[in-house]
């Protein structure tokens, strides 16, 4: 998307103060979700994880390449279905299990992002979104990995190298804890390498970086494939910790929420996906009880969204912390 | 009888003509979105809950107002094309200045609202729609049986996409249309009011997936996922009939309506992905579109 993120570039928020600032939060973030599971429910906790990496992964792609995808429930899916499979079936490890589920992911992203990356914008997204059709009405019948319309059920945990066994909820949580935080991590280093300059570059001002001389489809296409890897860990990740790959997440549907997490949160900050996922997540478990019909309370915040404050909650923050510095 | 490749010709023509129908649905919804991105700019993601709408309001209409299908084919269309007003009017024409795909975001988010909606009153099942009483029967034309009622679909669909063609591209009013889609300043300073046009353009749009709702309601059951089934199949069409092409969008509606009942009878399990196939086969060799300009 061509509008601006944040008023503020990322990284100029006056410097090593914010620098300071946001070690401080980030410590606390993490002390946070270390005693997390002590106040809230594990199992609610870790599809929030999930789906907070999840959130991350994709906004790589819409926040800092400008490129809204409409397929990653085909990633999201494809892992949580290979990685179910590899720990059912023939008895990897959690961790290998995980590392097969964001291969996969990869692999569907690269293949989606050399046939979507010719074209941009509106075009780009309905691609990627029928691409993702096919990648869904193949789990619906190739019963004999997927299961179908029952999914993978009783997909085992086991246990990290074959030592740690992951059965309790609290190991199985910090093993999410952990995964998470090697991932975000990862999306940082990305976001603040020379690599990611170019991507922003491009986000920005793609012909200008193309007579730059950079090979603007090559480096889309590697971060396609990355943020779809990247998704690929947190749908494998949400399979061992559910232990369940089912349709819902492969159905396009979830393509929509991940936007709508994206969006609510802030695109284009790093933060902001993650936060946007808690919130979805937890509304849609406070409203499940609640006798309201889901979708259509997640589709008016979405319309809110759009309409009034297309900054999301973490970007319209940085902005309110922009407009006090100056 | 004759057969063709091990094929029963009354399978073969079954499945043609349910390839038709679909294609009459393809090309009479894959139009209306033709004619709301070509003005707009816009995928209206909407069109699929809309579509699901008029036929929402047909069995309303038969319902509670006792009124049968001939009314409903015409108030419904007007209704949902006046949903359609409002959202644009209300919603949609806030965000022309931004990126094109906070267009489609919207458009998103009101398919969810309508869509949990009546799902939340009505379930999953689905309500029935009795084939109108005119249209009962069928006849039988030796290689195959034709219900009167899926002959009206195909025919009313081909009279409703080719009086749209006519409409834009040989009357006046079409011209203008035309003209704004190209430069909407210039044709504003000629005294033709540009925003009017725009918001009509979506109403009518939308009234077509409102018709096509009300042609599928005695055919398919009326539910409230009706919609978000068929729409990604839509949105695979205009990809391939290259987006915003008219004559595009009904050609390859009712061609790829047809490939699908021809994969059904000879390799079924293609059958559900056989657009998207097309889709990629297309892209790759045609990035705009069969029928699509380059922009």
């Amino acid at each position: 998307m061509s509008v601006k993120y944040s008023t503020t570039p990322s990284g100029t928020v006056t410097g090593r103060l914010a620098g300071k600032a946001s070690l401080i939060i980030g410590t606390i973030l993490i002390a946070g979700l270390l005693v997390a599971p002590y106040v809230f429910y594990p199992a609610f906790l870790m599809k929030a994880l999930c789906f907070a990496l999840f959130a991350c992964a994709f906004n790589l792609m819409l926040g800092f390449v400008g490129l809204l995808s409409f397929g990653h429930a085909a990633f999201f899916g494809a892992a949580a279905y290979a990685t179910g499979f590899a720990a059912k079936e023939w008895g990897f490890t959690p961790e290998l299990a995980i590392l097969f589920g964001g291969l996969v992911g990869g692999a569907f992203g690269l293949l989606f992002g050399w046939i979507a990356i010719r074209r941009q914008g509106i075009y780009f997204a309905m691609i990627t979104l029928a691409l993702s059709q096919m990648v869904f009405f193949f789990a619906l019948q190739a019963t004999a990995v997927t299961g179908g319309e029952d999914g993978l059920q009783g997909v085992p945990r086991g246990a990290v190298f074959g030592l740690i066994s992951l059965e309790g909820s609290l190991p199985m949580y910090y093993f999410v804890v952990a995964v998470f935080l090697l991932c975000f991590f990862l999306i940082w280093r990305i976001v603040n390498s020379p690599f990611g300059a170019v991507l922003k570059s491009i986000r920005e001002n793609e012909p200008r970086a193309i007579s730059l001389g950079y090979r603007v489809d090559r480096f889309k296409l590697i971060a396609f494939g990355l943020s779809a890897a990247l998704t690929g860990v947190a749908g494998g990740t949400k399979t061992i910790a559910l232990q369940l790959a089912s349709l819902t997440d492969i159905q396009w549907q979830m393509s929509g929420e991940v936007i709508l997490m994206t969006l609510l949160g802030g695109v284009g900050t790093l933060v902001g996906p993650a936060v946007g996922a808690g919130l979805v997540i937890s509304l849609q478990n406070f409203l499940a009880t609640s006798g309201l019909p889901v979708t259509t309370v997640v589709g008016v915040i979405f319309v809110v969204c759009v309409l009034a404050f297309r900054r999301g909650i973490v970007g319209e923050f940085n902005a309110f912390l922009g407009r006090r510095r100056h | 009888m004759f057969e063709l490749i091990g094929i029963p010709p009354q399978a073969l023509f079954g499945q043609l003509l349910l390839g038709l129908i679909n294609g009459s649905f393809y090309a009479l919804l894959s139009l209306g979105l033709a004619v709301i991105f070509g003005m707009l700019n816009v995928i209206n993601f909407a069109h699929g809950a809309l579509y699901m709408l008029g036929a929402f309001v047909a069995w309303f209409l038969l319902q509670y107002l006792g009124l049968g299908y001939f009314w409903a084919l015409i108030l419904s269309p007007v209704i949902v094309g006046g949903v359609g007003i409002v959202i644009e009017k209300t919603m949609l024409s806030r965000l022309y200045k931004l990126d094109h795909l906070y267009g489609l975001l919207l458009t998103f988010g009101i398919a969810l609202i309508l869509e949990g909606g009546f799902k939340h009153e009505f379930g999953v099942s689905g309500q029935s729609y009795p084939v109108p009483s005119t249209f009962a029967g069928g006849t039988n034309l030796g290689f195959m049986f034709l219900p009167y009622y899926r002959g009206w679909v195909v025919l009313l669909s081909i009279v409703v996409c080719l009086a749209t063609w006519y409409a834009i591209e040989k009357t006046r009013l079409g011209s203008y249309l035309r003209a704004a889609t190209e430069n909407p300043r210039l044709v504003q300073s000629f005294g033709i009011n540009v925003p009017v046009m725009i918001t009509m353009t979506y109403g009518v749009g939308v009234a077509l997936a409102g018709l096509a709702g009300v042609m599928a309601a005695p055919i398919y059951s009326v539910n409230p996922l009706m919609g978000s089934n068929l729409i990604i199949v839509v949105f695979a069409v205009v990809v391939i009939g290259g987006m915003g092409s008219i004559f595009g969008a009904v050609v390859s509606g009712y061609m790829l309506g047809i490939l699908e009942g021809l994969t059904k009878v000879f390799f079924p399990e293609a059958s559900n992905i056989v657009v998207f196939v097309i889709m990629v086969v297309v892209l790759l060799a045609r990035p705009a579109g069969l029928f699509g300009r380059e922009r």
